[in-house]
């Protein structure tokens, strides 16, 4: 057997050093832009080794019925995320709020949808 | 009708290897299904096994045409003893674990997507068109099986040393799809198919630069084992079949 290089790939999974070493592979969440979407939206997550592993897993997993034309995949550990505990401060302060959404104005029918 | 490969057959010839490629490939790949080592790998390989069942009903469709006696893709894939199938040895080796599995997949998709591309300049329109359908599906399979064996090839002890396995194992098998000795050299000369040293030359080419990214050792044998091509199959092929056809042969004509 040749002698292993050191993986290029530090943070990923692989590396033989029993302290680092994880039982998965990363974990990756996948945005996925539709045929007709102007935003990516989130669609679920999966494992991979890398980032380009990451994207051929979501075609495979996420985009087999042609529901995309483009694929973001973002590292879980990489999204900052609100605390469920701070729910209360953060989001109730809005709901008596109502004039922050702009219900109180008719559209006009030209407009359409909005 | 156990017949040996013979030039005379002409495109038939021809038509069933690369249909009986993508079939039997696609059964063994199949056999991982729901069995594969991770989910997002489970539904890939099974994904790869219908790009090839799609491609073997082009084929072997196109064949049964060029044969001219009424059979159609179904009949060739299920009523066909083994020694009437010109799938590469290769291909039947049993998947033993998944490195050998995806180790078979990228030295088949290395020849495979020049092999496509080379048909899509063929002479025969109805080729081009098989070749310009398929080539799309293949291209993704060899990005996948080489990232696969790259990562795999350098990444732990275990993985690197389950590779070269592998990799081991299989090297006998690869000379076998290099060259087109089986076959009608008029085919070439018209135009129908590319020259064999082109296929060859992109095969060792991409196989070496990928094996290194890997960190594997090419191995230095040039023994080649044969037998596909010409209906001489190893055991293995019958247990294949065996599962493949059984319904059919039980039940013949039983449709959905």
């Amino acid at each position: 057997m040749s002698s292993v290089n050191t993986s290029p790939y530090p943070d990923v999974d692989g590396n033989d050093d029993p302290v680092k070493r994880k039982p998965e592979l990363p974990l990756w969440e996948i945005f996925i832009r539709g045929q007709h979407g102007m935003s990516h939206r989130h669609v679920g997550s999966l494992h991979a080794a890398d980032a380009d592993m990451a994207i051929n897993n979501a075609r495979d997993v996420y985009t087999r019925r042609n529901e995309g034309v483009s694929i973001w995949a973002v590292k879980s550990t990489q999204i900052a995320a609100s605390s469920p505990l701070d729910k209360e401060q953060l989001f109730d302060p809005a709901s008596s709020k109502v004039y922050r959404h702009p219900t109180f104005f008719d559209i006009p029918e030209e407009v359409g949808h909005m | 009708m156990a017949a040996k490969a013979n030039p005379a057959n002409g495109l038939f010839e021809f038509l069933l290897q690369m249909g009986d490629n993508c079939l039997i490939l696609a059964h063994r790949n199949s056999q991982w299904c729901g069995h594969a080592p991770a989910l997002e790998e489970d539904i890939a390989i099974s994904n790869i096994s219908l790009d090839l069942i799609g491609q073997t009903q082009l084929w072997l469709g196109l064949a049964g045409e060029v044969e001219g006696k009424g059979r159609v893709a179904d009949d060739l894939a299920y009523l066909r003893d083994a020694f009437d199938f010109r799938n590469l040895l290769l291909l039947e080796r049993p998947n033993e674990d998944f490195g050998l599995t995806l180790m078979r997949q990228f030295l088949f998709d290395a020849w495979h997507l020049p092999m496509l591309k080379g048909l899509m300049t063929s002479t025969d329109k109805r080729i081009a068109e098989i070749a310009e359908k398929s080539v799309k599906e293949v291209a993704y399979h060899l990005e996948r099986s080489s990232e696969l064996i790259i990562r795999l090839g350098d990444g732990s002890t275990e993985s690197h040393r389950r590779m070269q396995t592998s990799l081991d194992e299989l090297w006998s098998y690869t000379g076998e799809m290099l060259d087109f000795d089986d076959l009608d050299a008029a085919l070439i000369a018209e135009g129908v198919l590319p020259q064999s040293e082109l296929i060859a030359r992109a095969w060792k080419e991409h196989v070496t630069d990928a094996l290194k990214l890997a960190t594997l050792t090419t191995p230095d044998s040039d023994f080649v084992r044969r037998g596909g091509k010409n209906g001489i199959h190893s055991e293995h092929l019958g247990f294949v079949l065996a599962e493949m056809q059984f319904l059919q042969r039980a039940y013949p004509g039983a449709v959905w």
